[in-house]
């Protein structure tokens, strides 16, 4: 048996003799394995976006919305009528043991003024709570007090989109801000979040205690009446009993018999959003697969070119016969073509794959994550492919009659 | 010292449904140091004697016993070996192989006998030096001429210390002036070194070089002589 070294350096000028034949059969795999890498990227770039914002979101999250109205039979929609209240929230915090935190959300939109600067921005007034709900840190100052609640005093959490809008670079802790012409103090700012799940921007947000929301923000003719309650569960296992026990919960304390419907929803955000990112997983594997096509194709194209380089050569393997070369000789030294056609063609692929995926992500803006695993996986995969189409005519080249191969013109 | 021996060899070409016998019936023996040549019209199985001999097709009946061994029923692995180790092949069209220098070409048994690189290079070099080639190692076979090629394949042929060299018409493509030179470098190997050489030709001219001439007719020897 002849040493490999010898063998590779005869295949890569054979290879070198025809570059454009070469390079164009490497295109088949480049094409395929850059396509494999560019569509993972980009399939596991969403689903790491999704899994990033459904982080950003707070974990185990259940959102309770009022019921819908039905003035003369038209039906207006989940949140119309105001069935939900402060005593459901504290119900729900005492009575339901699978859940760990409860935030009630008075909000609205209003207009906010800094000195000559102003803003508009979602007001939202909540309990203490809200900020361990959502996984929310303050990085300056302070949360709500319960005496805040209490007392419906007039202070206020800032997200960074209000403060960018209204401080610039001052920092806003202490200073007073007016909320529809109500002076509050800045007492906390919040960490900086990011877009949620549906592209809104997290940051531009302002809390105030819940009670000072109902009394002086948005003055509501149902008193102690809440829009939302937001519920944090204990653990991503108790997501469905804490369900269950809100559900049966409201329907007590709402007084609905068992043949009525439900004057409130219960829905569980977390779900929604790990759905979402299955299907994304789901997306990434389907052009992942269809990208193997292509380098399946590309393999294709490689066994046809050697097929033809075999055809081409046989003279040359008769002589490389007639000198002794063995079967096995031959067969390697086809093989090893083969395999540096599709490897080159693979390690051209995954620069290609790279740079188109990074060329795709600043055009369209999406996000793309290159993995080590898509590389490896696709690199692999080409090697595979070579060996596979390239051992067919390496199978034929080497079972050539050395006389006849001699005779071939 | 017997080098080759052949007993009865038959080999039969399946034509279809037409079995052709190519030869039938050879037996011969040749010497080690002997310079043969082979001789007779086309068709007469001169080429298919000469493709046994070098170990490149198995008889269909009989034995060919060659250095002591039996190799009839070798395996085509094991006939691959035979010809890197110690047959030389020289044939009409020269068969070096484009785009790989004289020396690489030269130096092609040896890569599959599994000789080191730095040993290759040189054995190679000492062989073209043999036929004359010095100087040329690094021309490609079309910037040779005819007769520089073949001077090429000789080499080839040689620097695997082969005790036979086979060749088949080597002066078919050759000028006068080219086939003097290569029969006279055949002659001096076969003098000097005491290598064995068999020579296919239809040309007497080629044949007065050798010592003893072997006709071939309708796959059988019809004669076996001394030559002049």
């Amino acid at each position: 048996m002849i040493d490999l070294t010898t063998t590779i350096r005869i295949s890569i000028r054979s290879l070198k003799a025809n570059k454009m034949r070469s390079f164009l059969t490497m295109l088949g795999i480049i094409i395929g394995v850059g396509a494999v890498i560019a569509m993972l990227a980009i399939g596991s770039g969403a689903r790491s976006r999704i899994a990033a914002q459904i982080s950003s979101m707070g974990s185990n999250l259940l959102m309770i919305l009022p019921g819908a109205t039905t003035a003369g039979g038209v039906r207006m929609g989940i949140g119309t009528q105001p069935t939900l209240s402060m005593a459901d929230a504290e119900a729900i915090r005492k009575e339901c043991p699978s859940v760990q935190y409860v935030a009630p959300v008075v909000n609205g939109v209003a207009q906010v003024v800094y000195g000559n600067l102003n803003w508009s921005t979602g007001v939202i007034g909540t309990s203490p709570e809200m900020v361990f709900v959502r996984d929310w840190e303050i990085t300056a100052g302070r949360n709500f007090s319960d005496d805040d609640i209490r007392g419906a005093t007039k202070v206020c959490i800032l997200g960074q989109t209000v403060i960018e809008n209204l401080f610039g670079d001052i920092n806003p802790l202490g200073h007073v801000i007016r909320i529809k012409n109500v002076p509050f103090t800045v007492i906390g700012i919040l960490q900086r979040k990011g877009q949620s799940p549906t592209g809104q921007d997290q940051d531009d947000v302002i809390y105030i205690p819940v009670t000072t929301a109902q009394k002086k923000i948005f003055g509501t003719t149902f008193p102690g009446m809440v829009r939302i309650i937001m519920i944090k569960a204990r653990s991503p296992e108790v997501m469905d009993s804490a369900e269950r026990e809100i559900t049966d919960l409201l329907r007590q304390r709402h007084r609905i018999g068992p043949r009525q419907d439900n004057d409130f929803t219960v829905r569980n955000l977390t779900q929604i959003m790990q759905v979402q990112e299955q299907s994304t997983s789901v997306m990434t594997i389907l052009l992942g697969a269809i990208a193997s096509v292509s380098l399946i194709v590309g393999g294709i194209g490689i066994m046809n070119i050697m097929l033809v380089s075999v055809t081409e050569r046989t003279r040359e393997i008769g002589i490389r016969m007639a000198v002794g070369a063995k079967t096995w000789d031959i067969r390697l030294q086809f093989i090893i073509e083969a395999l540096i056609l599709s490897l080159s063609g693979g390690l051209i692929g995954i620069i290609t794959g790279i740079v188109s995926s990074r060329v795709i992500s600043s055009l369209a803006g999406w996000p793309v994550m290159i993995s080590i695993f898509a590389v490896m996986l696709s690199f692999s995969f080409s090697g595979i492919v070579g060996i596979f189409f390239g051992y067919y005519p390496a199978h034929k080249a080497s079972l050539l009659d050395p006389i006849e191969a001699l005779r071939y013109e | 010292m017997t080098l080759i021996r052949t007993e009865e060899i038959i080999k039969v070409y399946r034509l279809g449904e037409i079995d052709l016998k190519a030869l039938n019936g050879v037996t011969t023996s040749i010497d080690k140091g002997e310079f043969v040549s082979i001789m007779g019209p086309s068709g007469s199985g001169k080429s298919t004697f000469m493709n046994i001999l070098g170990c490149l097709d198995r008889p269909t009946e009989g034995r060919y016993i060659l250095d002591g061994i039996d190799v009839s029923a070798f395996s085509r692995d094991e006939l691959a070996r035979i010809r890197n180790e110690k047959i030389g092949f020289v044939f009409q069209g020269f068969n070096l192989l484009r785009r790989t220098t004289a020396l690489e070409n030269v130096e092609l048994p040896m890569v599959y006998s599994g000789v080191s690189q730095k040993e290759r290079r040189e054995r190679a070099r000492e062989a073209l030096n043999k036929v004359g080639l010095s100087g040329r190692e690094d021309h490609y076979p079309n910037q040779l001429s005819g007769g520089q090629q073949q001077r090429v394949a000789i080499a080839r042929a040689l620097v695997n210390n082969a005790s036979i060299i086979l060749a088949d018409e080597p002066t078919g493509n050759l000028d006068t002036k080219s086939s003097k030179e290569i029969m006279e470098i055949f002659t001096r190997l076969n003098e000097d070194s005491g290598i064995t050489l068999i020579v296919v030709t239809h040309e007497p001219d080629i044949a007065r070089y050798s010592r003893r001439i072997i006709r071939f007719l309708d796959g059988m020897i019809i004669s076996d002589e001394k030559a002049q």
